[in-house]
Order: structure tokens, then C-alpha cells, then sequence
């Protein structure tokens, strides 16, 4: 995808942040990486909530989003993205450690673009985030523009 | 994607259609895939209804999903699936020339997963295609019940 393109990892496992970033740019993904701690972080980046670090008006962005995060899960930020006229533009991958089907049900009803189980195994993770990364290296791959913020 | 997963790919253009064929196979794809040449038998397929091959319950189904095509384009066939609350579930991959920023917004708003631009050139689409599959392999997709 275009490099002005900024992923968004939202991942309180510090170990896990580390692998995704090292892995996505071994994939050749040149684009920013910003990292979130919980929900609750990337909830006030997107809707400009917070003065020191907040969403470019007029940026591009693409989300990786881990579900168990303290204060405010994914779900939470899924849904309030989702139910933004502007925000619900953002592809969102969720990353996470269970498969149930339930889940993966709720997830897909609830607009995300992929649901992806973080491996256990960490070479297995390693090679899971390579493929993610090989994908969004694609120059082909486009990501709209978010305008501004429906909701106040 | 599990391996009894279909994959529906909405494309007119034979052509493409093998080459995204091959593409998938080349990336390890081994899963189902049907084609449908425009959008008009794509949702007679998704929604169960007309004479040609119909979609089973409780499979899991991901759609490639051309945008220019005889009798109904693919946006409205994106627009159609998201307006159903089972059909939306499905994961939809827009693969298409057409380059145009409006379109790339519409179909984020309709709630297209990604959105894909056909290189010109024979070998990036065949590398856009692969790294395609190299993701299908390593996510999970819903299954979708009966039509609503």
C-alpha cells in the first residue's frame, strides 16, 4: 500500500508488538507503525481526543487490533469504529489468540476486514505476520482517505 | 482459511480468472473455487435463488470480487451482500482496474475488506494474486448459515 499509509497496532504484549513490527518490516512494509497500549489510547487517537498524538485529518490508515487490552477491549474499539460515518472506512485486522467460532462469527458481523489467530508457536507467528506484511507491501493495495469525524 | 472454505471469484474476463486461478494455486490455495462471469449470478448464488449452483449452509464462503461487469456491477453486488446480516459476514476482496479514489471510498463504506488494483503487468498481478493467498492461509473465515 501507498507509504503514507500509517498502520495502527493496538497490543498491550510488549513481546508481541516487537514481533509484529520486526516481522512486517522484514516483509518490506516501509509504511509508520504507531503503537496503542489499549483501547482506550487508539479510541482517542482516531477521535482526535488526545493533544499529543492524534489522527492526521486528512490520513490514510490501516489497523491491526489484539481483543484482550485492559481499560477498553478491541471489541469496544471495533464497534465505535465501525459505527463512525468516517472512522468505519479503516480496514481493521483483528490479531488475537482464540479461534473460537463464535468469535471469528461476531467479528466478521461486526465489520472487520480479517480475523487472524496469533499462533502460539513463535516461528509460526513470525511466518503468520510475514504473510499479513507481504500482503500489505502490495503497491496495488489501496487505502481511503478519512476526511474527518462523523460523530463529534 | 480452512481448507473446505469456497472461494467465489466474480470476474467476466477468462483471462484474469485463470490467472488469478493459478496465482491462488501457486501461493498453496488448495480450497474450492467457483467463478461467476457478472455480478447478476454471483447473487443468484449468494442468496439462493435461479437455476445455477447455490450456496450450501454453514460454509464458509470468501468472494473476489471484480467491479466492471455485464448486467450487475460488483459494487452493487458488495452493496447487496453487506445489506443482509448474514451475508455480510463474508469476507469481501475487491480486485479490479478500476483506480479511482471515490470507488476505493464507496467500497470501504459498503464495507469491502480490501480493496486491490489489477497491475497492468502480467507478472505483478500474478505476484499481487499470490500474496493474496499467502493471507487467505493464514486467516480465519466465518461461516454463513442459511439465507435470511
Amino acid at each position: 500500500m501507498n507509504k503514507n499509509v500509517v498502520i495502527l497496532i493496538a497490543e498491550d504484549e510488549p513481546g508481541h508488538v516487537q514481533l509484529v513490527k520486526r516481522n512486517l518490516w522484514r516483509s518490506c512494509v516501509e509504511n509508520n507503525i504507531l503503537q496503542f497500549n489499549d483501547g482506550q489510547e487508539i479510541l482517542d487517537f482516531l477521535f482526535r481526543m488526545d493533544n499529543k498524538r492524534k489522527r492526521d485529518e486528512r490520513g490514510c490508515y490501516f489497523v491491526l487490533l489484539d481483543i484482550r487490552m485492559p481499560r477498553v477491549d478491541g471489541q469496544e474499539v471495533l464497534r465505535q469504529m465501525k459505527e463512525d460515518g468516517e472512522l468505519k472506512k479503516i480496514p481493521v485486522i483483528i490479531l488475537t489468540t482464540t479461534d473460537k467460532a463464535s468469535e471469528i462469527d461476531r467479528y466478521y458481523r461486526m465489520g472487520c476486514s480479517f480475523y487472524m489467530v496469533k499462533p502460539a508457536d513463535y516461528n509460526k507467528f513470525m511466518e503468520a505476520v510475514e504473510s499479513l506484511g507481504a500482503f500489505l507491501s502490495l503497491e496495488c493495495l489501496r487505502v481511503p482517505r478519512i476526511d474527518g469525524v462523523e460523530r463529534g | 482459511m480452512k481448507k473446505e472454505g469456497v472461494i467465489l471469484i466474480a470476474e467476466d474476463d477468462e483471462g484474469h480468472f485463470e490467472l488469478i486461478k493459478r496465482s491462488l494455486q501457486r501461493a498453496g490455495v488448495c480450497n474450492q473455487i467457483l467463478r461467476f462471469a457478472d455480478g447478476q449470478e454471483t447473487l443468484d448464488f449468494l442468496f439462493v435463488r435461479g437455476d445455477g449452483p447455490k450456496r450450501e449452509s454453514d460454509k464458509e464462503y470468501l468472494l473476489l470480487l471484480d467491479i466492471r461487469m455485464p448486467k450487475i456491477d460488483g459494487v452493487e453486488v458488495l452493496e447487496e451482500v453487506k445489506k443482509d446480516p448474514e451475508l455480510k459476514k463474508i469476507p469481501v476482496i475487491m480486485l479490479t482496474t478500476t483506480d479511482d479514489p471515490r470507488t476505493v471510498e464507496r467500497c470501504h463504506k459498503l464495507g469491502c475488506s480490501v480493496y486491490i488494483v489489477k497491475p497492468v503487468e502480467y507478472q505483478d498481478f500474478a505476484d499481487a494474486v499470490r500474496k493474496v493467498g499467502l493471507l487467505l492461509s493464514v486467516v480465519e473465515i466465518p461461516q454463513i448459515s442459511k439465507a435470511q
